[in-house]
């Protein structure tokens, strides 16, 4: 029961990494692109952007349904990171929506715009952030010491920093592929193949950076993913994959299928890997201890009916998911209002 | 600031919001649905053109409601982390399904809002019939948790933890029928006469057209039957409220000293320090009438509580006036609408109906903000009835107020920008749809 409520909980992050991923990405994209993509990425995420960001609305019940304490602790000491990703979705979502149906399109679009895109970039950044914390084990939950130590210095150093850089840049590396196959006119196509292939040089760059810092600061993640075989299985697999991406973008009719398909396991492979170095710990406490699925998991009762709820409930979602995307994005053409 | 005020306050800005936003998400499907069949059923455009003219509006309400819900889904944590350590495991379960329902919402609004020319024309309507379905449903599962604090059950509280955890029997706790009733009635009522306000507002300034007049017409069918349902179902809460939380309807009807029989009060302020409510039109027996059905029955006052039990009067008892008090006005404007449309349709273009129409607009929510005041205020001092108080539910972060300042700002920034881009939206109606000329 546990097992499979883990698997739900990893699922549903994956698939917010990948399709809210996406649509954060596309605000980053759209901000090195220009005024005339604007049509193609609103275009691109309006019907899809709200049913995307559902996965993360299920991971946080999952959390604080499953694993109470998990969920309790993270709110209480990184409520400042929280706080920044909250301000990221509400901005990004209001700012888009505001700007997609307004019917006037006059000046005030262009904050909009610039909300849009600001606010895209911070909720993956702090997203990064707070895994980044959750991980490098200098949460306490005693919250009588300094305010620096429990609230600040737990997530705001250069290995949160740097993990957080590194979601930014996979967010964009996922929309940048994505909106490859949004646009028919060429020049445009092009422009997202030129930026899909810097934002996986970035990626991987950052990548080796967040295991170079994670050195530098002595913790032990390097150490960690040399003993999980699976993490070193699943990174050397997701690093593999990049050839094949890149050569898909180099055709001149890009497989729009294959690319998103490829994206798509190499971040399951990348969530995979990272999963495993960690696994069953979901928090590194600074006193050594840890909180893990199994010590914070929610009485029996609980977990069948959470299990019920997320099955019938998957059972209801991804049929109504698989239509939506089969409407918007198999059969791609003009989305008219 | 106190810490413990800023988070309530905090709290109450945010669901104040939201709550706007999940009445207009769980009404507007129905009536857009509802106006899109009339234009299968008859192929008149207009049908069509209020149908498509309301889903604009609607987009930006529900992108707004869904980012705000998803602040509230992290501030449960953020303001309450002691409550939600508890709290998670017993009623995790409405939230789970709440996810679900949202979920299909929000998927087939993505189809009804995007898919006009795509799908098959009932395939359409079928999945604004959905988003209704699922709006109501999501309302309803929200609405039992928040039952749940005022009617704890399914759980043992031993040595300040939960044990013998039953989240079915904590999801259909003693409140969640009276509550989700009361809310989604008032969800249809606060939207619906929203709308007709709006459109016979336009009426009044630009003149009599098909267009304003089938949508005033759509809304009020809806908004009329809410309306007059209202009160009973009101009746029903309060009874319920008498039944489990006496400390609560004695500060809702300002009653300070248990009486027998028990008058009713209509308005007036209360007095803290004489423990009087001054102004207050009495009915004698009134109260114990409408809590035991007997002019003579016994009504529990405040006096019964230890001081550091009871809650706050003077807001409780103002908020519950004011909803009550708008309750009966739109009740009473329904049964006018419903008497005028079987028998004096003439009346209906009337420049006064369509005034008062157009003065109701903003009534309805204000007595959700009252009524939602009510039931929160009326449950302190705690935050899940008799077992945790709220000030020990709090975080342990200094300077919650300044996330307080953050969010206040961002949602009166939004508040206003909505308010702005619907007036955009109005004022070009003519232009999208000829039948509105």
């Amino acid at each position: 029961m546990l097992t499979l409520i883990i698997i739900i909980l990893g699922v549903s992050f994956l698939l917010y990494t990948l399709l809210g991923g996406a649509d954060f990405g596309a605000g980053i994209i759209e901000s090195f692109a220009g005024k005339r993509e604007e049509r193609t990425i609103s275009k691109a995420i309006a019907p899809v952007w709200e049913a995307n960001h559902v996965w993360l609305i299920l991971a946080v019940v999952i959390l604080f349904t499953g694993f109470p304490a998990v969920y309790s602790s993270l709110s209480l000491v990184l409520h400042i990171p929280l706080m920044m990703i909250l301000l990221g979705i509400i901005c990004r979502g209001s700012a888009f929506t505001f700007r997609h149906y307004d019917v006037v399109n006059d000046n005030a679009h262009k904050y909009f715009t610039a909300l849009f895109r600001i606010s895209s970039f911070i909720t993956p950044l702090f997203l990064g952030m707070m895994l980044g914390a959750m991980i490098f084990g200098r949460i306490t939950l005693n919250t009588s010491k300094n305010f620096y130590e429990v609230f600040i210095s737990p997530w705001l150093n250069i290995f949160c920093i740097s993990l957080g850089i590194f979601s930014t840049s996979l967010f964009a590396y996922i929309s940048a592929i994505f909106l490859v196959g949004e646009t028919k006119n060429d020049r445009e196509r092009k422009m997202y193949v030129r930026f899909s292939k810097r934002a996986m040089l970035l990626t991987m760059l950052t990548g080796l950076l967040v295991f170079l810092i994670s050195g530098i600061e002595g913790h032990s993640l390097v150490k960690q993913f040399f003993q999980s075989p699976t993490s070193i299985v699943a990174l050397l697999l997701a690093t593999a994959f990049c050839p094949f991406i890149w050569h898909f973008l180099n055709k001149e009719k890009n497989k729009t299928l294959y690319l998103r398909i490829g994206v798509g396991i190499q971040i399951t492979l990348i969530l995979t890997g990272w999963f495993y170095i960690q696994y069953p710990v979901l928090i590194n406490l600074q006193n050594g201890e840890h909180l893990t699925f199994f010590n914070t998991q929610a009485p029996a009762a609980t977990l069948k009916q959470l299990l019920i709820a997320l099955i019938v409930g998957l059972l209801l979602v991804v049929p109504g998911f698989v239509y939506l995307f089969k409407i918007f994005k198999i059969k791609s053409s003009d989305v008219k209002i | 600031m106190d810490d413990l005020i800023a988070a309530r306050l905090q709290m109450a800005i945010s669901l104040g919001f939201h709550i706007i936003f999940a009445c207009i998400g769980m009404t507007m499907p129905i009536l857009m649905a509802f106006s899109e069949w009339r234009w299968l059923r008859t192929g008149k455009q207009v049908y069509l053109d209020i149908t498509k003219a309301w889903s604009k509006g609607v987009a930006i309400f529900f992108a707004v409601g869904a980012v705000s819900g998803t602040v509230l889904s992290f501030e449960l944590g953020l303001l309450w982390p002691v409550f939600m350590q508890h709290a998670g495991a017993i009623i995790g379960m409405p939230f789970s399904w709440e996810g679900t329902a949202f979920f299909v919402e929000a998927i087939a609004l993505g189809i009804f809002l995007y898919s006009w020319n795509r799908v098959n024309k009932w395939m359409h309507w079928i999945s604004g019939v959905v988003v209704g379905i699922s709006g109501v449903l999501s309302g309803i599962f929200v609405v039992s948790a928040n039952a749940w604090m005022n009617s704890p059950s399914g759980f043992t509280w031993v040595n300040g933890k939960a044990t013998d955890i039953d989240p079915v029997k904590a999801m259909f706790n003693d409140a969640w029928l009276s509550q989700s009733i009361h809310m989604i009635l008032a969800a249809f009522v606060s939207t619906a006469f929203a709308v007709a306000g709006v459109h016979a507002f336009l009426l009044l300034k630009r003149g009599a057209n098909e267009f304003h007049h089938q949508a005033v017409k759509t809304a009020l069918i809806f908004g009329s039957v809410a309306a007059l349902l209202q009160p009973v179902s009101g009746d029903f809460s309060a009874k319920d409220v008498a039944k489990r939380q006496p400390a609560k309807l004695a500060a809702l009807e300002g009653l300070y000293k248990t009486s027998k029989p028990a008058e009713l009060l209509i308005g007036g302020i209360p007095d803290d320090k004489e423990e009087k409510v001054n102004y207050a039109i009495r009915i004698p027996g009134g109260l114990s009438y409408l809590v035991y059905g007997d002019f003579n029955a016994e009504v529990t006052g405040l006096d019964k509580f230890p001081k550091e039990d009871r809650p706050p009067v003077i807001i409780t008892h103002i908020a519950f006036q004011l909803m009550v008090g708008i309750g009966f006005l739109l009740a009473f404007t329904s049964l006018l609408y419903l008497a005028f449309s079987i028998k004096w349709r003439h009346i209906l273009v009337k420049k006064w109906w369509l005034g008062l129409i157009a003065f109701t607009t903003p009534l309805g929510f204000i007595a959700v903000e009252a009524g939602w005041t009510v039931t929160e205020t009326g449950r302190q001092p705690w935050i899940i009835y008799g077992v945790m108080r709220t000030k020990d539910a709090v975080s342990t972060m200094p300077g919650l107020h300044y996330s307080f300042y953050v969010i206040t700002t961002v949602y009166l920034l939004l508040s206003f920008i909505i308010v702005w881009l619907m007036r955009r939206q109005i004022n070009t109606i003519k232009q999208y749809y000829p039948s509105a000329d």
